[in-house]
C-alpha cells in the first residue's frame, strides 16, 4: 500500500541551528502516529515543514500525490498541498473576529469555492458531530480550550484533508478531556483519515497511537 | 515739551518704566521689520512714532512682538501699553479698546493683473469673481459688504504678500487694501496695477486699552504736537509715504475736529465695521450677538467637518497602503514609506501647507480647498499608517499561519483574517486622531479657507471680546467630536461584548 505522506531526508535549518537532520518516514493511510520527544528536539518543525509553513533546505515530502521539495515552494504546489492537510495547532490560533461557525466556513467559501449556505450546513454539522454546535455564536474567547481545540479540529477538518496533523493537542486538557479527545481521533481514523500528532504525553500516544516516532535532536531514533 | 512730558508722567506714573509696545515685525516695513543689518532691532514708521511717543514721555522703549491678529486682545490684557502696527480705526475698535488719534490717512485700493486693468476699475465690476484682502481689516469688510450688494467672492489671507502674487497667477482677480501696503508690494511682485479710485479711506492710530485713558491722551498730545511741529511729517517722509492727504488730516485734528474711522468712496462714513450689524456689534447684548454669529459660524462648521470627514476618508486610505506596503513590501518599498513617513511627522503640518499651496504653485495651482485636503489628508495618512503597521503587526502570526494552511492566498489573508481585526484594533487611535483632525483643520485658514476657527477669531475681533464667539466655536467643535467618539465607543462595545 502506498503511504499518504512520506518524508525522505529532510533537513531544516534556521540560521545556524540545525533543526532537522535528516529525517525520513512513511505513513500509510488510516493511521494515527504520534511523534515524541523532548522540548526543543524539532517536533514542531517536522508539522511545519509538512504543512509547508517553513522551507527545507535538503530532501523532500510527498503527500499523497503532492511532492514539496526543498527550497521556498511556489504558490501553485502549496494550494494544492493545504487541500490534502489540516492543521491544528497547539493555541488553537481561531479567528478572533469571527465566531467559532464562521471560523469553520470560512475557508471552504473563500479558499475552496464552496457555496456559502452549503458550507454553513457543513460546518454546523462538523461542530456538532464534536459536541460544540450550541457554541456556534461564540467568540473564540468565548471558548473554553477543549471547545475551542474542537472548534480547530472542525476547521481544519472542513475541507475535508485526507491528513490532519495535530501539535501538542492534549496540552491544556484535563484527563477526562484527553480521554475523550483519544476517543474522537480514533473515530477519525477509523473514517480512514491519517493522523500525524506531536506530543510529549507519553500515556496519550502509547493508548491511541497505531505507532510512535521518537524524536532527539533533530533525528529519528 | 517739558510740559508734556511732566503731563505725561502724571498721566502714566510709570517714571522710568520701559514704554512697552507691540507690533508685528512680520508685517514688515515700512511699519514695523527687523533691521536687515541688525535682525534683533525694528525699524519703520510705526517704531519710529513709538520712539517718539517715548520720548515724550520720557520714557525708554521697548518693542513687544505680538502677531498682528493678536494685537487687540494683547492690548486689552495689558501685555503691552500701546500698540503700533499699521492698526487701523474702526468703530468696533473704538469701542472695545482706546484708540489715539489718526496719525496716517490711507486709502484703500483695488489692484487688478496689468491685463485686466481696463475691466476691472471698480468693485462694481467684479461681480462673481474672487477678490483679495487680508482678514480682520476695512478692506475686508468692505469686501463683506460687495459680497452681499454684488456677488463678490471675498478671499481673506493671513499675509499681505500672498494676494499679490496669487493675483498675479490668477487665484484671485483683484486685490483691496491699503495704499501703502499695495505700493510696497508692488516694488517686488510684477504683473499688477494699482487702479487709481480710492474705494475709501481710513486711518492708522495707536491702539490702547480703555483703561489708559491718561495715557491715551498723553499720547495725543504729543502726536498733535508732532503734527505741529513736523515731526510727523519727516517720518512718513523718511519712510516714503508721506503724501498730500497728510496735511489735511493734521489740519482737521488740530482745529479739533472729529474724523470719522472710514469713509467709503462717495463720502458716506461708516460707523460699523460689520456689514451684517447695523447697529455696531460692541454694543449689542450677548444673545444678540448669538443670534448674529451662529448662521456664519454653522457654515463655517460645515466647512470644518467636510474637509475633516473628506481629508481622514483620504488620510485612512493612502495610510493603508503605506501600512500594508510596509508589512509586505520589500526593502526599496519599505524604504521610501518609511521617508516619507518620517519626513511627514518631523515637519510641521503648516510648513507642509504653506509648501502644497504657495510652494509649489508655479508649477501646480491646487485650488485652496484641494490643497487644504490634500495638505491635511497627506499629514494624517503618515500617522493613520503607523497605526495600521502596529495593528496589522498585532494580529498573532498563528492565525495567519492557520489561514495559510486552509489554503487561503495571501491577499485573502489580509482582507479577510488580518485586515479586520487591524481595523479593530485601530479603531481607538484613529477615532483619536479624526478628532485630532477636526481641530487641525483650522490650521488650512492660512490657505484662505475659511473654517469654523477663522470665522470665530473674525467675529471675535469684531465683537472685541473672545467670550461669545469663543464658547459657541467649542461647543461647535465638540458638537463635531462628541458623536464621532460615541460611536467609536459603542463599536469598540459591539466588538468586545459576548455574541453568545
Amino acid at each position: 500500500m502506498t503511504p499518504i505522506l512520506r518524508l525522505d531526508d529532510v533537513h531544516l535549518r534556521r540560521g545556524a541551528r540545525e533543526i532537522l537532520r535528516g529525517v525520513s518516514f512513511e505513513i500509510p493511510r488510516g493511521e494515527l502516529v504520534a511523534v515524541m520527544g523532548p522540548s526543543g528536539s524539532g517536533k514542531t518543525t517536522i508539522l511545519r515543514a509538512i504543512a509547508g509553513l517553513e522551507a527545507f533546505q535538503a530532501g523532500r515530502v510527498a503527500i499523497d500525490d503532492v511532492l514539496l521539495a526543498a527550497g521556498d515552494a511556489d504558490a501553485a504546489t502549496l494550494r494544492r498541498l493545504r487541500r490534502k492537510i489540516g492543521v491544528v495547532f497547539q493555541f488553537h490560533c481561531l479567528f478572533e473576529h469571527v465566531s467559532a461557525l464562521e471560523n469553520v466556513w470560512l475557508a471552504p467559501v473563500h479558499a475552496h469555492g464552496v457555496r456559502r449556505d452549503e458550507a454553513q450546513r457543513r460546518a454546523h454539522e462538523l461542530l456538532k458531530a464534536f459536541g460544540v454546535d450550541h457554541r456556534a455564536a461564540a467568540l473564540p474567547r468565548e471558548l473554553s480550550g477543549g471547545e475551542a481545540q474542537r472548534v480547530a479540529i472542525a476547521r481544519a477538518l472542513a475541507v475535508d484533508p485526507p491528513v490532519l496533523l495535530m501539535d501538542e493537542p492534549t496540552a491544556a486538557l484535563d484527563p477526562e478531556r484527553r480521554a475523550e479527545l483519544g476517543a474522537l481521533l480514533r473515530d477519525l481514523v477509523g473514517q480512514g483519515r491519517t493522523l500525524l500528532i506531536v506530543t510529549h504525553d507519553e500515556d496519550f500516544a502509547s493508548t491511541f497511537a497505531t505507532r510512535l516516532l521518537r524524536l532527539s535532536d533533530g533525528r529519528l531514533s | 515739551m517739558l510740559v508734556l512730558g511732566a503731563l505725561a508722567d502724571a498721566a502714566s506714573g510709570q517714571q522710568g518704566a520701559p514704554f512697552r509696545w507691540a507690533g508685528d515685525a512680520e508685517g514688515g516695513a515700512p511699519f514695523v521689520e527687523a533691521d536687515p543689518s541688525h535682525p534683533d532691532t525694528v525699524v519703520g514708521f510705526d517704531v519710529d512714532i513709538a520712539n517718539l511717543l517715548a520720548r515724550g514721555l520720557g520714557r525708554v522703549p521697548r518693542f513687544i512682538e505680538i502677531r498682528f491678529d493678536s494685537i487687540d486682545q494683547s492690548i486689552g490684557r495689558g501685555d503691552a501699553e500701546i500698540g503700533l502696527s499699521g492698526i487701523e480705526d474702526t468703530p468696533a475698535r473704538r469701542a472695545a479698546l482706546s484708540p489715539t488719534i489718526p496719525y496716517y490717512v490711507f486709502r484703500e485700493v483695488l489692484a487688478v493683473r496689468t491685463a485686466d486693468a481696463g475691466r476691472f476699475r471698480t468693485l462694481a465690476d467684479l461681480r462673481g469673481r474672487k477678490v483679495a484682502t487680508l482678514g480682520n481689516t476695512i478692506a475686508h469688510d468692505i469686501l463683506l459688504r460687495g459680497q452681499r450688494d454684488s456677488g463678490i467672492q471675498v478671499v481673506p489671507y493671513e499675509d499681505d504678500l500672498h494676494p499679490y502674487s496669487d493675483l498675479v497667477i490668477g487665484r484671485v482677480d483683484a486685490v483691496l487694501l491699503d495704499h501703502v501696503l499695495a505700493e510696497r508690494r508692488q516694488r517686488f511682485v510684477a504683473g499688477f496695477t494699482i487702479q487709481p479710485a480710492t474705494v475709501a479711506v481710513g486711518h492708522y492710530v495707536g491702539l490702547l486699552a480703555s483703561t489708559r485713558a491718561a495715557l491715551r491722551d498723553a499720547c495725543n498730545d504729543i502726536l498733535r504736537a508732532a503734527m505741529r511741529d513736523g515731526s510727523l511729517e519727516r517720518i512718513f517722509r523718511k519712510w516714503g509715504v508721506w503724501n498730500d492727504d497728510q496735511p489735511k488730516l493734521y489740519a482737521q485734528l488740530l482745529a479739533g475736529e472729529t474724523v470719522a474711522p472710514v469713509v467709503v468712496n462717495g463720502g458716506t462714513a461708516i460707523n460699523d465695521t460689520n456689514p451684517e450689524a447695523p447697529g455696531g456689534t460692541a454694543t449689542l447684548s450677548r444673545w444678540a450677538a448669538v443670534r448674529l454669529y451662529l448662521p456664519s459660524l454653522l457654515r463655517a462648521s460645515i466647512i470644518t467637518i467636510v474637509l475633516s470627514c473628506a481629508s481622514m476618508a483620504l488620510a485612512v486610505a493612502i495610510g493603508i497602503l503605506i501600512a500594508t506596503g510596509n508589512v509586505y513590501g520589500g526593502r526599496v518599498l519599505r524604504l521610501a514609506l518609511t521617508a516619507y513617513v518620517e519626513l511627514i511627522r518631523g515637519t510641521p503640518i503648516l510648513l507642509q501647507l504653506f509648501v502644497l499651496y504657495y510652494g509649489i504653485a508655479a508649477a501646480i495651482r491646487l485650488p485652496a480647498f484641494a490643497a487644504a485636503l490634500l495638505g491635511l489628508a497627506l499629514n494624517y495618512a503618515a500617522y493613520e499608517s503607523e497605526i495600521y503597521r502596529a495593528a496589522l503587526e498585532a494580529v498573532s502570526t498563528g492565525q495567519l499561519e492557520a489561514a495559510r494552511t486552509l489554503g487561503f492566498s495571501e491577499r485573502q489573508v489580509l482582507t479577510l483574517i488580518r485586515g479586520p481585526q487591524a481595523f479593530r484594533l485601530a479603531l481607538a487611535p484613529m477615532t483619536n486622531d479624526f478628532v485630532a483632525l477636526l481641530k487641525d483643520s483650522s490650521l488650512v485658514s492660512v490657505l484662505t479657507v475659511m473654517e469654523l476657527t477663522k470665522q470665530t477669531q473674525i467675529f471675535a475681533t469684531n465683537l472685541g471680546s473672545w467670550v461669545v464667539p469663543g464658547a459657541l466655536c467649542a461647543a461647535l467643535y465638540l458638537a463635531m467630536s462628541l458623536p464621532v467618539s460615541a460611536v467609536a465607543r459603542r463599536l469598540e462595545r459591539r466588538w468586545k461584548a459576548p455574541t453568545a
